[in-house]
């Protein structure tokens, strides 16, 4: 049973949970590039879509126009007022100045080069010792067995919280980003995580670590502390944002190195290209697109958007723009000019990225050294989470 | 050559750092500089120009000076 009824025309009436979207956007994108480069849908409410580089940015810098408080690409369910229990969300993503502007420099020097430096040794034991693992079997789910298992703990070690956890972690995570449309599941991930983190929060009052959510506990703002509610809010936004998203990017690099034996096997001949290759990658396979709300009505190119609608950031699709990139549907693994935005484009640039490259790059050497030769398991099914995250969730190769 | 930096049109990527960080320094909130005058070696005038390329935020240039 598809999950969604079938799309009439992808300009009016698109579905980013369609099965085709969800497994395969790029004809789709180009398709609407070429005739309606902002598209819309009356699904899940009014939302537009755009998806050209130039729109997608453009937008992403109007933060006067286009608000941050809903960066759901899927809707929840609407919350009385008085049932809110973090009335600003995730901060900072999802805030506008000026709450953004202070909460993004609390969190900015916990992924700054030097400390994801100091995260890079345990990041490549993680990966090493995960390839060990399924080395001698000859076969893994590349996704599963080795790209979920990575951004969770590197995450759990920088909030402080015991990576024993990770399977729950990684399973309250898919709840709220990649089953949006089960408000069952949504309730299920966004609660476990939000009174894991405040249960966390309350014993580092009197303990607190080296951590991230020790520091946001005793940080102080104006000679004020930070409201539990944005605490817990920031810590939540971490997980939330640093594991599924991740996890999508070292799978689907995987699941084109299977698939493309050339480009495999020019990276591991040329392990210098893996610094261009990484940005490649996340240009061709960009996994995360955010929303924004219309703040006023406004007419953007014709299209008469008004407030309360959610315009999609498509920066997945923006990054494969023939008009910004030369060859954009190819992977060029030395592409020399690639502004890529597959970390956003603007004040909400991802926090995280610097991380998230190091996590990516990291995982593909320590898979590469050990593992030069893979390919699809004959018979395998590749499966597809898309929406907010678009990455493998099952990627079986074999390797001898 | 001499490279530039848009201060209030960066926003941390920290691209033009990754390819050329001898001209380049980021600080621990993401903001890149310049460093020193931004003048650029000649053996480095390819880098520099690698990286006005790969700015997502067009913050950086270069100049002829």
């Amino acid at each position: 049973m598809p999950r969604t009824p079938p799309v009439s025309d992808w300009a009016t009436d698109f579905d980013v949970l369609d099965d085709s979207y969800v497994k395969d956007p790029f004809p789709i994108w180009d398709d609407l590039r070429s005739r309606c480069p902002v598209a819309s849908t009356q699904r899940r409410g009014q939302t537009w879509m755009p998806v050209t580089y130039e729109d997608v940015t453009a937008i992403a810098h109007d933060v006067a126009a286009f608000s941050s408080i809903d960066t759901a690409v899927i809707p929840g369910e609407d919350i009385p007022e008085e049932e809110v229990l973090l009335p600003y969300g995730f901060p900072p993503i999802s805030v506008d100045p000026p709450i953004h502007t202070w909460t993004r420099r609390l969190m900015l020097p916990w992924f700054s080069h030097a400390k994801v430096d100091s995260y890079e040794p345990m990041t490549r034991a993680l990966c090493a010792s995960l390839v060990e693992g399924f080395l001698a079997s000859g076969r893994a789910d590349a996704a599963a067995d080795y790209a979920q298992q990575i951004p969770v703990r590197v995450i759990a070690s920088i909030l402080g919280v015991p990576e024993e956890m990770s399977e729950t972690f990684t399973g309250w995570v898919r709840d709220v980003l990649e089953f949006a449309d089960d408000p069952e599941r949504v309730q299920r991930g966004s609660f476990g995580i939000g009174y894991y983190v405040f249960d966390e929060m309350n014993a580092r009052r009197e303990n607190p670590g080296e951590d991230l959510l020790s520091f946001l506990v005793h940080a102080e703002v104006d000679g004020k502390p930070i409201e539990d509610t944005i605490v817990v809010g920031m810590a939540m936004l971490t997980m939330i944002a640093g594991i599924d998203t991740t996890w999508s990017a070292i799978g689907l690099s995987l699941w084109h190195l299977a698939t493309h034996d050339d480009d495999r096997r020019r990276l591991v001949a040329e392990p210098e290209l893996m610094v261009t290759a990484v940005e490649e990658l996340l240009r061709a396979y960009s996994p995360v697109t955010m929303a924004r709300v219309v703040k006023e009505d406004i007419e953007y190119k014709g299209c008469p958007m008004r407030a309360g609608d959610k315009v999609l950031m498509n920066y997945p699709a923006a990054n494969r723009d023939p008009l910004a990139f030369e060859r954009a549907d190819e992977v060029v693994l030395d592409r020399a000019a690639n502004r890529h935005v597959a970390f956003g484009s603007g004040i909400h640039r991802c926090a995280g990225s610097n991380l998230a490259r190091m996590e990516l790059r990291v995982a593909l050497e320590e898979w590469l050294a050990r593992i030069p030769e893979f390919h699809l398991e004959e018979g395998g099914e590749v499966a597809w989470a898309g929406g907010q995250v678009r990455g493998p969730r099952e990627l079986p190769v074999v390797f001898r | 050559m001499r490279v530039e930096i848009d201060a209030a049109k960066c926003q941390g990527h920290a691209r033009c750092h990754a390819i050329a960080p001898a001209l380049f320094d980021v600080d621990d909130y993401g903001q890149s500089s310049v460093r020193g005058d931004g003048t650029v070696p000649v053996d480095m005038e390819a880098a520099a120009l690698l990286a006005v390329a790969n700015c997502p935020e067009f913050a950086v240039s270069v100049t002829d000076d």
